[in-house]
C-alpha cells in the first residue's frame, strides 16, 4: 500500500489517480467491477462539494449494478453493556474512561423480545453485541442460551459481535449457527495507535481470519471522523477491500461525554456522504451499510443520498448505547425510494 | 417517555444528559442529544447515574433511589 504525499492538492491527486476520477471509475468499477485503489479513493475524497452529486450518482449506479436494489435491514442489541477493559477512545462502555454508561446485562427473555421486534421490521439480520475484549464462559454460555431462545421461537439470522475470538470460540459460535460475526477494524492500520492502545489492528484481523474460516460470514467496519486524515480514510476503505469482508457497517463519530474523543466534531455532512460514496466506489460488491451516527451527521434528508449513493443496508432501530430513528421512519423511507427489503432466503 | 412509578407531574430539576442542575448553565445542547441520540443517563429527580438498557424499539433506565422509567426513541 502506497503512503500518498500529505500535501498534495486535489489536483495532484487526481492525476496520480489516473485524470478525472469520475471518469476513471465509471470504466473501472462500474464497468469491470474493480474497486478504486487508495490513491483513488484519495481523490474521491477530495473531490469538491460541487461534484458530490455526481460521485453519489456514480456510487448509486455501481451499487445497483453489482449488488441490486435491495437493502439489507439488521437490528442489533447490547447483551452486555459497559465495563470493557479496552481503551477504544471513542467508546461510551470502556470502563476506563468518566463516562455516564453503567455496566448491564441483558436477560434471555428480553434478547428474544428484542429479535421478535426487529424481525417485525422486515431485517433479516440480528446481531448480538457485548462490551468485551473477548467472551469469557459465562458470556458464551449466555451467547449460546440466546441464540437457541431465538432459533426456536424467530426467523431471522443471528450475528454476534463479541470481541477478539480464540480458535476455540470461532468454532463454538459456528457450531451454534451464527451466521455472521462483526468485527469492526475501526479505523486505518496507521491511525489505530491513536484510537486504542489496549490491543492491535493485528489481531482483530487476526479473528477475523479465523472467522472466514470456519465458514461465518464477515462483517466489518469502522468509524469516520476520529481524527484520521483523508489519506488514512482512503487507506482504511483500501484495507477493508483487502479483506473482502461480506459487510461493512460505516459509523460517524458520536462524541461522547468523557471519553478521550468527546471533544472532536461531529463528521461534516457532505464529508460524510463522499465518504460513502468512496467506500462504494473502493467496495462495489460488498454488503454497505449505514450504521450509528448518521443521525446527528446527515439527518433525515443526508440518510436518504447517502441511500442513494452507494449504501445498501442500514440498522433500524436503535443501537447499543445510543438511540436510532423510529424503524418506521427508515422503512417509509425505503419504500419512498423505492428501496425492496432484501428477504430472509436471499441471505442464505 | 414514562416516568418512574409515582413521579408524574414532579419537578425535575436536573438534566437528564449531562446530569447538572438545570437551573445553571444552557443545556440546549443536552436536550438536542437526548431529542436525536441518546438515552437519558443521569435520573432527572436526583442526578444519579442511571442503570439503561437500550433495544432496538426502546429504553429502560433504572435509578437506585427513584425506580424505573422506559420510552422509545429519543427522551424529548
Ligand atoms: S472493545 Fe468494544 S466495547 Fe470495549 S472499549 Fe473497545 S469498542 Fe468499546
Amino acid at each position: 500500500m502506497t503512503a500518498v504525499d500529505p500535501s498534495s492538492t486535489a489536483e495532484d491527486t487526481a492525476q496520480a489517480a489516473g485524470g478525472d476520477i469520475l471518469a476513471v471509475a465509471r470504466e473501472q468499477v462500474l464497468e469491470r467491477g474493480e474497486g478504486l485503489s487508495q490513491e483513488q479513493v484519495l481523490a474521491v475524497l477530495q473531490l469538491p462539494t460541487d461534484r458530490l452529486h455526481e460521485a453519489l450518482a456514480l456510487a448509486h449506479e455501481v451499487r445497483m449494478r453489482h449488488c441490486g436494489p435491495e437493502v439489507e435491514v439488521e437490528g442489533i442489541v447490547s447483551l452486555k453493556t459497559g465495563g470493557c477493559p479496552e481503551d477504544c477512545h471513542f467508546c461510551s462502555q470502556s470502563g476506563l474512561f468518566e463516562s455516564p454508561v453503567r455496566a448491564a446485562w441483558l436477560d434471555v427473555d428480553r434478547l428474544v423480545e428484542a429479535a421478535k421486534q426487529t424481525a417485525k421490521t422486515g431485517a433479516t439480520e440480528f446481531c448480538i453485541v457485548a462490551a468485551v475484549r473477548g467472551p469469557d464462559a459465562k458470556l458464551m454460555e449466555q451467547v449460546r442460551a440466546g441464540i437457541a431462545a431465538i432459533r426456536a421461537e424467530v426467523d431471522i439470522n443471528v450475528a454476534c459481535s463479541l470481541g477478539m475470538l480464540t480458535q476455540e470460540q470461532v468454532d463454538e459460535l459456528a457450531a451454534m449457527g451464527v451466521h455472521r460475526y462483526n468485527h469492526n477494524l475501526e479505523t486505518a492500520r496507521s491511525h489505530f495507535p491513536e484510537v486504542v492502545t489496549t490491543h492491535s489492528w493485528e489481531e482483530r484481523w487476526e479473528t477475523l481470519q479465523m472467522v472466514r474460516a470456519a465458514g461465518m460470514e464477515v462483517c466489518c467496519g469502522g468509524i469516520v471522523g476520529m481524527g484520521e486524515t483523508l489519506d488514512q480514510r482512503a487507506e482504511f476503505a483500501v484495507q477493508l477491500a483487502e479483506l473482502e469482508p461480506d459487510e461493512v457497517p460505516l459509523n460517524f463519530l458520536i462524541p461522547n461525554p468523557g471519553t478521550p474523543f468527546a471533544h472532536l466534531e461531529v463528521p461534516q455532512g457532505a464529508d460524510a456522504l463522499r465518504t460513502v460514496a468512496a467506500f462504494r466506489l473502493a467496495l462495489p460488491r460488498t454488503v454497505l451499510r449505514f450504521a450509528g451516527g448518521r443521525e446527528l451527521t446527515l439527518g433525515d434528508l443526508g440518510a436518504e443520498q447517502g441511500m442513494l449513493g452507494g449504501v445498501n443496508a442500514i440498522i433500524v432501530g436503535n443501537y447499543l448505547t445510543n438511540l436510532g430513528r423510529p424503524a418506521e421512519q427508515d422503512l417509509d423511507m425505503l419504500e419512498s425510494l423505492k428501496m425492496p427489503i432484501k428477504a430472509l432466503n436471499d441471505t442464505l | 417517555m414514562e416516568p418512574p412509578a409515582g413521579t408524574a407531574g414532579v419537578d425535575r430539576p436536573y438534566c437528564a444528559w449531562c446530569g447538572a442542575a438545570r437551573a445553571q448553565g444552557d443545556h440546549a445542547a443536552c436536550d438536542r442529544r437526548l431529542a436525536t441520540v441518546d438515552p437519558p443517563r443521569h435520573c432527572p429527580l436526583c442526578a444519579r447515574r442511571m442503570v439503561v438498557q437500550v433495544d432496538p424499539m426502546g429504553w429502560t433506565a433504572r435509578c437506585s433511589r427513584h425506580g424505573e422509567s422506559a420510552g422509545t426513541n429519543g427522551f424529548a
